[in-house]
């Protein structure tokens, strides 16, 4: 089973579900990546709204996937993070996930498109931005 | 002096590929909701099951299990996971409770992050010889 990666503009939505497994992950990671090399797409949604848990493999598995997209100039945000979720993870400790995140779908599609915007109005060159994510 | 511990139920998930560590976390989660622990309890235990089955997957090398059991002491009400393997075991139980020490796979924090998700954690292992945790969540 894949996971379904849609395209919205410039924008990539992919929702990811509960029991996605490590070679899943990896090839969800090697298409968006190539998504972004091949299609006009800058931002990615990976939307978790579905996950219940994120163990610090879960974890592991969505920063890789920010930090590689970002890597080659595109923005990253994680959606719909349930509360559970944030429990557990803060719990857990650290920042687990040092991503930009947003509450649901629609505000991080507007975070995407408001930032995307704004590079076009400083010359669209993506390594000029400031990367405020530390790592 | 330990008190008398009374089992409520008793539940075993063979632990061989990442599916089954899912089918304990969903096994873990129904339980801990058939019993009265609360949605934020009973999503710990369940990352705690979900960090404990993926070591299994990921670093024993071998097949393991899940034991999940619900039981009654000193009139409190607790959910016990067991997750046991019989793999290559962790060469350093200390260096692995650390924050921020991985073999590789994790982040780091999973067995140290499994502890402060629980309210019990006792850990055993040695080289060669498989590790055991056992995690506990009370009411």
């Amino acid at each position: 089973m894949r996971i379904p990666i849609l395209r919205l503009g410039e924008i990539l939505l992919a929702p990811i579900q509960s029991d996605i497994t490590d070679e899943q992950a990896m090839q969800l990671q090697a298409e968006i990546l190539k998504l972004l090399e091949i299609t006009t797409a800058r931002g990615v949604v990976l939307d978790i709204s579905a996950l219940d848990v994120v163990d610090s493999y879960m974890a592991r598995i969505l920063t890789d996937t920010a930090r590689m997209a970002r890597l080659m100039g595109g923005e990253v945000v994680i959606s719909g993070m349930n509360p559970t979720v944030a429990i557990a993870l803060i719990e857990m400790g650290r920042e687990l996930i040092n991503v930009a995140t947003a509450l649901n779908l629609e505000q991080a599609v507007d975070a995407l498109k408001a930032r995307l915007s704004s590079f076009d109005d400083h010359d669209g060159i993506a390594t000029g931005r400031s990367v405020s994510h530390g790592g | 002096m330990t008190p008398v511990e009374q089992t409520l139920l008793t539940a075993l998930v063979p632990i061989i590929t990442e599916l089954d560590v899912s089918r304990a976390r969903q096994e873990a989660t129904a339980i801990a909701a058939a019993h009265g622990f609360s949605k934020p309890a009973a999503y710990r235990m369940a990352t705690a099951i979900s960090e404990l089955g993926n070591n299994i997957v990921f670093h024993a090398g071998e097949p393991g299990e899940i034991r999940l059991r619900v039981l009654r002491a000193d009139g409190r009400l607790g959910l016990e996971a067991v997750a046991e393997d019989r793999g290559r075991g962790i060469d350093d139980v200390a260096l692995a409770m650390l924050d921020g020490y991985s073999t590789g796979g994790g982040l780091g924090c999973g067995l140290p992050g499994c502890r402060r998700l629980v309210d019990e954690f006792e850990i055993s292992s040695a080289p060669g010889k498989g590790a055991c945790v056992k995690v506990r969540l009370w009411i």
